[in-house]
């Protein structure tokens, strides 16, 4: 159950199996019909790579994949293809995020190219938050693209082998792609249309937004079905533990795009540990979620708390029993140690 | 002229309509236009496309106009310039993420697609915007595609939807 029998070492590629858009192991997990875990890695203000490292290594074991964010909430940090670049050399499988807020069509191309070049097997496209929320509100907003035109010149260049110019490209970039859904936040009727506008423009999986409101979510997952999208597409469901009642009235208000319902933050309230009980909410979300009808994974976003993911993982059952494969798997194979060694 | 921009969104099958006609009055004018000259005429039709639609629609002249694909809401009014519908960021009353004193273009367009005889096109994948044809003349360029399809013996090779896309 760790990997796949063609696990590759470390920075060799394995190969595309049928049907499959990239040698990644998170698109082999989805394909392969398992409750898919995704985490992601707040990048550092540092240049200290053994930050990035010992971000990541808290996920060991506990998840499929692991975002490297782009400039999340328009906060400067380190780059998400300067995170992919150092992970994937140890093997990990990371979702490389674009946002179009701060690069235009050519810039983008080139880290879709750097990106999958060194490894990285999946692409999140997304819009990207507008600056003002960022800590440089007086920054320059780009939106050369849109997150559909992203997709599409991803999916022209993987599948056409040309750059939007249509100009063609020696090798093409391998890559499973993805992006964002948000079925919590108005109009409620069209989020699923544009999903499917979003599948028509390339995604084939998306992670959502933080999802606090169940039964939201099951009106959303009713229309997705009904439109038959949930063949088309994978759907990984966003969840966090929330740390406090104080925070999750923050973010409600602070956060673009977050809903969060009262009944939540009542219950936070009346809580003797907040915090424990905001874990536990998170884990039961978890619970409620798998249930859920053409849900492919949960994506676990625990800002400021990444070292209680194993603890939400173990207890909610996701992963059901597997293991999933990361670079201590090697622990004890002697020339893939001496491979990592060199690499860092 | 926010207020007209809103009132154009709420008359959006008025809109449609009228849209329609000019655009069969033009095509029908291909003639004339082609004997005065395609150069000549790009600056005094921009001029007034961009005082019409300036005024009814808070138009940016992007030169490659959708809004009969937008439900009659100029994408280019998103601060995040998006054409293929609402961002994550929507508030929970309908507003902007970016500018909260306005509404988000995209609930007013998918209200004005409703209004629509031919909504649906909000469904249409639109691609980002040639930024080379800022401050150029849609109308003229939906002339000039409908007479290259109508030349042309077979479907021309262009941009994928070229032909599907309308103006305003």
């Amino acid at each position: 159950m760790n990997g796949f029998e063609d696990e590759s070492v470390p920075g060799y590629h394995s190969h595309i199996l049928p049907g499959h858009s990239s040698p990644g192991r998170f698109e082999r997990t989805l394909r392969a019909g398992h409750f898919v875990v995704t985490t992601e890695l707040a990048p550092p203000d540092s240049a200290d790579p053994a930050a990035v490292y010992e971000r990541a290594a808290v996920f060991d074991g506990y998840v499929d994949a692991i975002n490297a964010t782009d400039g999340s909430g328009a906060h400067c940090h380190m780059g998400s293809l300067a995170v992919c670049a150092l992970l994937t050399r140890l093997g990990y499988a990371l979702i490389q995020q674009i946002s179009c807020r701060d690069k235009n069509r050519i810039a983008i191309q080139g880290d879709i190219l750097g990106g999958a070049a060194m490894g990285v097997c999946n692409l999140l496209c997304l819009s990207g938050d507008g600056v003002q929320t960022g800590d440089h509100p007086e920054a320059k907003p780009v939106f050369d693209l849109d997150c559909m035109s992203l997709l599409e010149i991803a999916r022209t260049m993987r599948d056409k082998s040309t750059f939007q110019s249509g100009r063609k490209l020696d090798h093409p970039p391998r890559i499973f792609l993805g992006a964002a859904a948000n079925p919590f936040v108005e109009p409620f009727d069209w989020r699923p249309l544009r999903l499917a506008k979003k599948i028509a423009a390339g995604a084939q999986f998306v992670q959502t937004q933080y999802c606090f409101d169940v039964p939201r979510l099951k009106a959303y997952m009713d229309k997705v079905r009904e439109l038959g999208l949930d063949e088309k597409v994978f759907i990984i469901v966003g969840v966090g533990p929330l740390a406090s009642a104080r925070s999750a009235e923050w973010i409600r208000n602070n956060v673009p795009g977050v809903h969060i319902p009262d009944s939540v933050i009542q219950r936070l309230k009346g809580a003797a540990d907040q915090k424990a009980e905001g874990l536990q909410l998170c884990i039961e979300l978890i619970q409620e979620i798998r249930e859920i009808k053409g849900v492919s994974g949960v994506h676990v976003m625990a800002y400021k708390q990444e070292h209680n993911v194993p603890d939400i993982v173990t207890r909610s059952g996701a992963l059901n029993g597997r293991k999933p494969w990361h670079p201590r798997t090697y622990d004890g194979d002697a020339t893939v140690q001496q491979h990592l060694e060199n690499l860092q | 002229m926010y207020w007209l921009r809103k009132w154009s969104v709420r008359h959006a099958r008025l809109m449609e309509i009228t849209y329609n006609t000019v655009e069969r009055c033009l095509i029908a004018a291909t003639p004339l236009y082609r004997r005065l000259g395609e150069k000549r005429l790009e600056k005094p039709v921009a001029a007034i496309e961009k005082v019409v639609k300036g005024a009814l629609f808070d138009c940016q002249m992007c030169g490659q106009c959708v809004l009969s694909s937008t439900g009659m809401s100029c994408p280019m009014n998103c601060p995040k310039s998006i054409r293929n519908g609402p961002c994550g960021g929507v508030r929970a009353d309908g507003y902007c993420e970016v500018k909260p004193e306005m509404r988000c273009v995209w609930v007013e367009g998918w209200e004005g697609a409703g209004r629509m005889k031919h909504g649906l096109q909000i469904s249409t994948v639109q691609f980002a915007v040639d930024h080379r044809l800022k401050g150029r003349s849609s109308w003229l360029r939906v002339i000039r595609e409908q007479a290259e399809i109508a030349a042309a013996p077979e479907p021309l090779v262009q941009s994928s939807n070229a032909a599907e896309k309308k103006t305003l």
